[in-house]
């Protein structure tokens, strides 16, 4: 299988990259669209601000590429925020590939970042989600996120509810940090590499 | 719900986990990679790692390791010690860490935070404050350079003022290290913790005197910290993280099990 990192220059890459090392996956990482374009399956990692993340893939020509591939695409972290349509970190336009906007956090109080591990409910039976029930705990560190709407595949709480996982056609996206979250996160790294469209 | 966590410190001096007491008289304990393995496969929530010489002798310090434990450990963990730019900070991430940590640097130069905040993210920034109660004066005041006995001097910082201000440089997390209590066992400085708790904002890290699990459970419960910090306890065995897991469910406390 090729596995393709999208280099975002962001701050994760290696920790993607040796998450799948460790269930026997040697990616590439690589910023040229003919790369990315010719995986079998393609990550869009990500961690600091949306603003500058989307910046970085304007100017490496990257955003016509992730919105045409028609194989499995996985966003992490900020990643999954880059596929929604639009985020209020920055006010900038992300990748519409999945529609919702990246609000910030609705907490009630609760201490942002919402910052450590937190539990999953309403999990769907997306391929995705094979395995994982609402006593799994991933790790998470962020202070936007993406309401729920019907492209959730699983929701968290902190304060009020908002989308851990989304998915809709061949694009997935998680809030979590999978390659940081344990034998929980290596599962859903797993799936994604099973994940047959 | 989200858990509190436990966070294994491992102090390290080229390449090799070490431990003193009250920041002195350092043993080796171990090689940093299966130290790192052995927490995560426990059960540890994140791991951080002080150099614990950078910051003092000003030497340039290998952190090829950085990348070792990124390779085998799947939890998050944060890197201390000698970080005193953006470009440090960079290098240190990139080799896989989650979150970098800065203390002297930050008290020398302030920005250091803001400029982290800018480049990386919040979430990125951790700054870790070594503070200090002088009985005569009877206030928690800020220390630097505590990585080297004859270099660790008062900074003009009250903790409570440098705490306020290191959240509106745009730390994402502060370590409270109560150095009253480090190494010696007696439980967490819960006063101090409950009082620096009401000017924090962002996550709150207990660190210094942890020796029992009942020591755990009371900063929990008591401090309302977001996670506590521990070296001694786990490197010598005196406490087991499942069992301390265990324990803290059975007592209320949110936990990740």
């Amino acid at each position: 299988m090729q596995l393709v990192i999208v280099d975002t220059g962001c701050a994760n890459i290696s920790s993607v990259y040796f998450a799948f090392k460790r269930l026997g996956v040697e990616a590439t990482i690589s910023r040229e669209a003919a790369v990315i374009k010719a995986a079998d399956k393609v990550v869009l990692p990500g961690v600091g601000t949306a603003h500058n993340a989307m910046a970085q893939l304007q100017h490496s020509n990257l955003i016509d590429t992730l919105q045409s591939l028609q194989q499995p695409l996985l966003g992490i972290c900020l990643g999954m925020q880059m596929l929604s349509s639009h985020s209020m970190e920055g006010d900038v336009p992300c990748l519409n590939l999945i529609p919702g906007d990246v609000l910030p956090m609705q907490s009630a109080g609760l201490r942002l970042p919402h910052m450590g591990w937190n539990t999953l409910h309403n999990i769907s039976s997306h391929p995705l989600m094979k395995g994982f029930t609402s006593s799994d705990y991933v790790y998470f560190v962020h202070s936007f996120a993406v309401a729920p709407s019907k492209h959730s595949l699983a929701l968290c709480n902190y304060g009020s509810d908002f989308a851990a996982v989304i998915g809709k056609d061949n694009v997935a996206g998680a809030q979590f940090h999978p390659e940081r979250s344990g034998k929980t996160g290596a599962r859903l790294l797993q799936n994604f590499l099973e994940w047959q469209l | 719900m989200l858990a509190k966590r436990l966070i294994p410190c491992l102090d390290v001096r080229d390449g090799k986990v070490v431990k003193g007491v009250q920041f002195r008289n350092h043993e080796i304990i171990g090689d940093i990679v299966p130290l790192a393995q052995r927490y995560a496969e426990a059960g540890a929530d994140e791991l951080v790692f002080y150099d614990i010489t950078a910051s003092s002798d000003g030497r340039v310090v290998d952190k090829s390791w950085v990348r070792r434990i990124a390779e085998v450990i799947d939890i998050p963990f944060c890197v201390a010690g000698g970080i005193k730019s953006v470009v440090d900070a960079g290098k240190i991430l990139e080799m896989g860490a989650d979150k970098v940590s800065v203390n002297s640097p930050a008290l020398a130069r302030p920005e250091l935070i803001s400029e982290l905040n800018h480049v990386f993210g919040q979430q990125c920034v951790v700054v870790g404050i070594d503070s200090f109660f002088d009985v005569a004066s009877g206030q928690y005041q800020v220390y630097q350079f505590t990585g080297d006995e004859s270099r660790t001097q008062k900074t003009r910082w009250l903790t409570r003022d440098w705490v306020a201000e290191v959240q509106a440089r745009g730390a994402g997390e502060i370590v409270l290290n109560c150095m009253n209590q480090d190494g010696v066992r007696q439980g967490y400085d819960i006063a101090q913790l409950k009082s620096i708790r009401d000017v924090c904002k962002v996550p709150l890290i207990a660190s210094g005197g942890a020796g029992t699990m009942e020591h755990f459970t009371q900063v929990f419960q008591q401090a309302d910290v977001d996670g506590a910090l521990a070296a001694s306890v786990f490197h010598k065995a005196i406490i087991e993280i499942a069992a301390l897991k265990a324990k803290l469910i059975a007592d209320g406390v949110s936990i990740r099990p």
